[in-house]
Order: structure tokens, then C-alpha cells, then sequence
């Protein structure tokens, strides 16, 4: 099966674990295959008119869906998936915290 | 005109000197060159102290903070002696301690779009060590519009991002990321918290690549991503390339200025002074100990994260994590009043907007969290 990796800050809407087995024969029914077992990503990823969210990039391979045929890229059995959050850095409090850490 | 190396120099690069790729001529190169360093924390920090010691000629650096106790598990150009002074003094004493032929310049002022391209234009690439998405967006966006490159690096928890952005050879950040995570959805706003030495890795990744820029060594980073993954300790490389829809670096770009980075990321990249929005939401810590002394008490709410209890609690709250609050609004009741609180207060903002959408009124948020009711309240509390 193709797998899809999550990064730490999606782990924990898939019981912490780290590359998740799933189906199907392009990225749309994987990321179908992976909310049908992780539901809670589903809001992360997904707009909701079902298209990936503009921060988040997925990769197949060394490249990103989107310069392939997007969510209908096909998928082979041995492929992986990478998803690649945006991240600002490590600091939660931004209110009463400085700019430049 | 050719930048000469005293004797001391020559002795100090020496270990460069006989690296061919390096040589005289590479040193020369170091010296001549300047960098831009926003932000003297975890990544500038690494950053600053190693290209303080290959001899970058002149390095500026952009921080309004002070060095706190807290900064220091993993801020490592400052130290106990340097505590609550400007972070900028504190990590340019370190570099020129450890290297006295370099000069050191200090912007000890937000980096906004008021002062960027006058703050910015005289270095010759910058390197990006922000912790927030306006500063990323701002700095991003002065490399465009200037022409000049942007050595990125980011962190969260055990996963480093580092890329080379080039608009004139390559994809900017903003090809990768168009917009920035709406504030409370990615749990990168909902939770923080970084391993202390991971922008140590993920800052001297940035370093090597700024050197490899002066120098022309290598290739570099332009048009890749690389992804380091410290709790399985891997490193995975994606292509990135330009997106042709780009608003700053495309063919037919809207944005030809600097804009409102707060605005557009819907956050604020820096502090704002007190009393400000949001205030007729606020309660401070004296006053609700004196709310909790009057009956009927509010219902004090916890929206931190389970493990965060072991830190510090305040006694009788219920915690529901901000992460699950939208999916636990039926455990609460909009009649009663309702104290909401974190570490610092700003994921308890976040669940009072959210608790204020779906209806709730008698709403407030512990103005400085858990911490203010530490240190005004309860100094048995750790502060954290």
C-alpha cells in the first residue's frame, strides 16, 4: 500500500504515529483512505469544497502534487506520500511574545 | 580594491585558508560580504556565532527582544550574564568576543514594513530566523522587491524546514506557501514548544548556505527543500518550483509593495501595546480572584494541553485543549460565566473568539494566562 508520512504537527490528529498505510489510485482517494481512519485531519488539510488548503503541500515523491496532476495524480502500490506543513517556528505565546526569535 | 587579512587573520582562517574552494581569495570574499540576520534566537543564534567566526565582514542584526531565562535552552549566543539585557548587545558582545575583526551592526527595533527595505538594503542576503508568519511574509517579500536572497530555516517541535529563496534563480516562499495557516487552525498556533537544539541544526544548515552563497561554492538550496526530521533523525529533499500564479514573484504580480503583514496574516507579528483590542474581553488576575471569592464563582476554563498540567494548575478549572474545544462546546453552558486561560493567553483568545462565534457572551480571557495568576496571585506556581 501507499503510505503517507505526517509531520510532528499533524501527528497528533492520527494517535501520534508518523507514515500511515493507504489506499486507492490517485491522492484524492488516499487522502479519502487516510480521513476515513484519521477523520480529525480532514479540517487541516481540506478546504471545504474538498481541495488541499493553500499552506499545505503534499509531495509524491521529491514533488510537489500540484506540479503533477494534483489530486488526481495517479498512485502506484510503492509510492509515499509527504506532507509538509507550514511552520512559523517554536513559539506558541504570540501575543505578549517578540517578533524575532 | 582587495581586502587585505593581517597576520591574525591569516592564522585565525588558516583552516579555511587551506581549503581550496576557500583560500585567500574565498576569506576575502567573507570579509567583504554582509548579512542581514532577523532574529537573535534559536536560528540566529547559530547563525550569528558561526558566521561571526568564518569571518563575515559585517553582519547586522534585527531583534527588539531581551534575553530571558527561558530563551536560553536554546539561544545559545546568550548567556546568564547577558539576562534582560537587548538581545542584539547581548549576542553582539559573544561575536565579536569571538571574533574582533568583524562589525556587527544593531537594529534593536521590530523588523516591520515601515523600516525593512531601509534596514535591508545594504546587505547582500538575509537570513530569515523569525518565529512568526508576518516577519516570514515581511522578509520574504523584501527579498523580491530588492532582488536580494533569502536564506530560510524554520522549526516546530522535532521538524526543521531549510531553503535557499531566490526569486531571480527560483521559487520564493510564497511559491511554496501562498497563504499563511488561518490563526488557530494549524496546531502550530494551538501548541508550541521546540527541542532546544533543533535550531541549532536547522540554523548552522542556514549558515553553511549563506556561506556557500559568498563564497559560490556547492550548490545551493535553490529550488529544494530540505525536511529534517529530528525524532527519526532523517533528512528528505523536495523540489520546489516557481508557481507561476505567484503574487510577488509571478509574471503578473500584485503585490509591487511592501502590505500589511499582520492584516494578511491575521495575527500580530509583534507587540502591541496594552489596552489594545480585545480588552472589553480581558480580566485581569486581581480581578478574578476577586470574581472567584463572589458567588456564583465563573466556571474557569483550562484550554491548554493535558501534559501542561503537571506544570501548573489552577485550582477547580476544567481543561478541554483548545484543539477540541469546537467539538466540546456541549459540555459548556453560554448561560454561565466563563474565565477562559492558558499558558500566556493567546490560545485562550483564540477559544474566546471561538466560544464568542458560536454564541457564548459572558466570556472572558485571563489577560497573561496561567502565568500572570503565578505571579500575581499564587507564587507557589512555577512560572513556565
Amino acid at each position: 500500500m501507499a503510505t503517507i508520512r505526517l509531520p510532528t504537527p499533524l501527528r497528533p490528529y492520527a494517535s501520534g504515529q508518523t507514515e500511515i498505510e493507504v489506499t486507492g489510485g490517485t491522492v484524492s482517494e488516499a487522502l479519502e483512505s487516510l480521513f476515513s481512519s484519521h477523520p480529525a485531519l480532514r479540517p487541516h488539510l481540506y478546504t471545504q469544497d474538498n481541495q488541499l488548503r493553500p499552506f499545505v503541500n503534499l509531495f509524491l515523491g521529491e514533488d510537489n502534487v500540484n506540479d503533477l496532476e494534483g489530486l488526481e495524480t495517479p498512485l502506484q502500490i510503492s509510492d509515499r506520500l509527504m506532507l509538509l506543513p507550514s511552520i512559523a517556528g517554536g513559539i506558541e505565546e504570540r501575543l505578549p511574545d517578540r517578533s524575532a526569535k | 580594491m582587495t581586502t587585505a587579512l593581517s597576520h591574525e587573520e591569516i592564522l585565525r582562517y588558516s583552516r579555511h585558508l587551506l581549503i581550496p574552494e576557500v583560500g585567500l581569495e574565498g576569506q576575502r570574499k567573507l570579509k567583504e560580504a554582509s548579512v542581514l540576520v532577523i532574529g537573535t534566537g534559536g536560528l540566529g543564534s547559530p547563525v550569528s556565532l558561526y558566521l561571526a567566526a568564518a569571518g563575515v565582514g559585517r553582519i547586522g542584526l534585527v531583534d527588539y527582544d531581551v534575553v530571558d531565562s527561558s530563551n536560553l535552552q536554546r539561544q545559545v549566543i546568550h548567556g546568564m550574564s547577558g539576562l534582560g539585557t537587548l538581545k542584539v548587545e547581548s549576542a553582539r558582545n559573544r561575536m565579536l568576543d569571538l571574533n574582533p575583526n568583524i562589525q556587527v551592526d544593531m537594529y534593536n527595533v521590530p523588523f516591520t514594513s515601515a523600516n525593512a527595505f531601509e534596514i535591508a538594503r545594504d546587505y547582500d542576503l538575509l537570513i530569515d530566523g523569525t518565529d512568526n508568519f508576518p516577519t516570514r511574509y515581511l522578509v520574504n517579500d523584501v527579498c523580491v522587491l530588492l532582488g536580494k536572497t533569502n536564506v530560510y530555516g524554520s522549526i516546530f517541535r522535532f521538524d526543521g524546514q531549510v531553503s535557499v529563496f531566490d526569486a531571480q534563480r527560483g521559487p520564493c516562499y510564497r511559491c511554496l506557501f501562498p497563504e499563511p495557516p488561518p490563526p488557530g487552525l494549524v496546531p502550530s498556533c494551538a501548541e508550541g514548544g521546540v527541542l532546544g537544539v533543533l535550531p541549532g541544526t536547522v540554523g548552522t544548515l542556514q549558515a553553511t548556505e549563506a556561506l556557500k552563497l559568498i563564497l559560490g561554492i556547492g550548490t545551493p538550496l535553490i529550488g529544494r527543500l530540505l525536511l529534517y526530521d529530528a525524532l527519526d533523525q532523517t533528512f528528505d529533499f523536495v523540489n520546489l518550483k516557481k508557481n507561476p500564479n505567484c503574487k510577488v514573484c509571478g509574471p503578473n504580480p500584485t503585490i509591487t509593495e511592501l502590505i500589511d503583514y499582520e492584516v494578511f496574516c491575521g495575527v500580530p507579528g509583534h507587540d502591541h501595546e496594552e489596552g489594545s483590542a480585545g480588552s472589553l474581553w480581558d480580566i485581569d488576575a486581581l480581578q478574578l480572584a476577586e470574581r472567584l471569592r463572589q458567588n456564583p464563582r465563573p466556571r474557569l476554563l483550562d484550554v491548554r494541553e493535558p501534559h501542561e498540567l503537571e506544570i501548573s494548575q489552577i485550582a477547580g478549572a476544567d481543561l478541554i485543549p483548545l484543539g477540541q474545544l469546537a467539538g466540546r462546546l456541549s459540555e459548556l453552558d453560554s448561560a454561565e460565566e466563563l474565565v477562559v486561560f492558558c499558558k500566556g493567553g493567546t490560545r485562550s483568545a483564540r477559544a474566546l473568539e471561538l466560544l464568542v462565534s458560536a454564541g457564548f457572551r459572558k466570556v472572558k480571557n485571563l489577560k497573561g494566562g496561567i502565568n500572570a495568576w503565578a505571579k500575581e496571585i499564587d507564587p507557589e506556581l512555577p512560572i513556565y
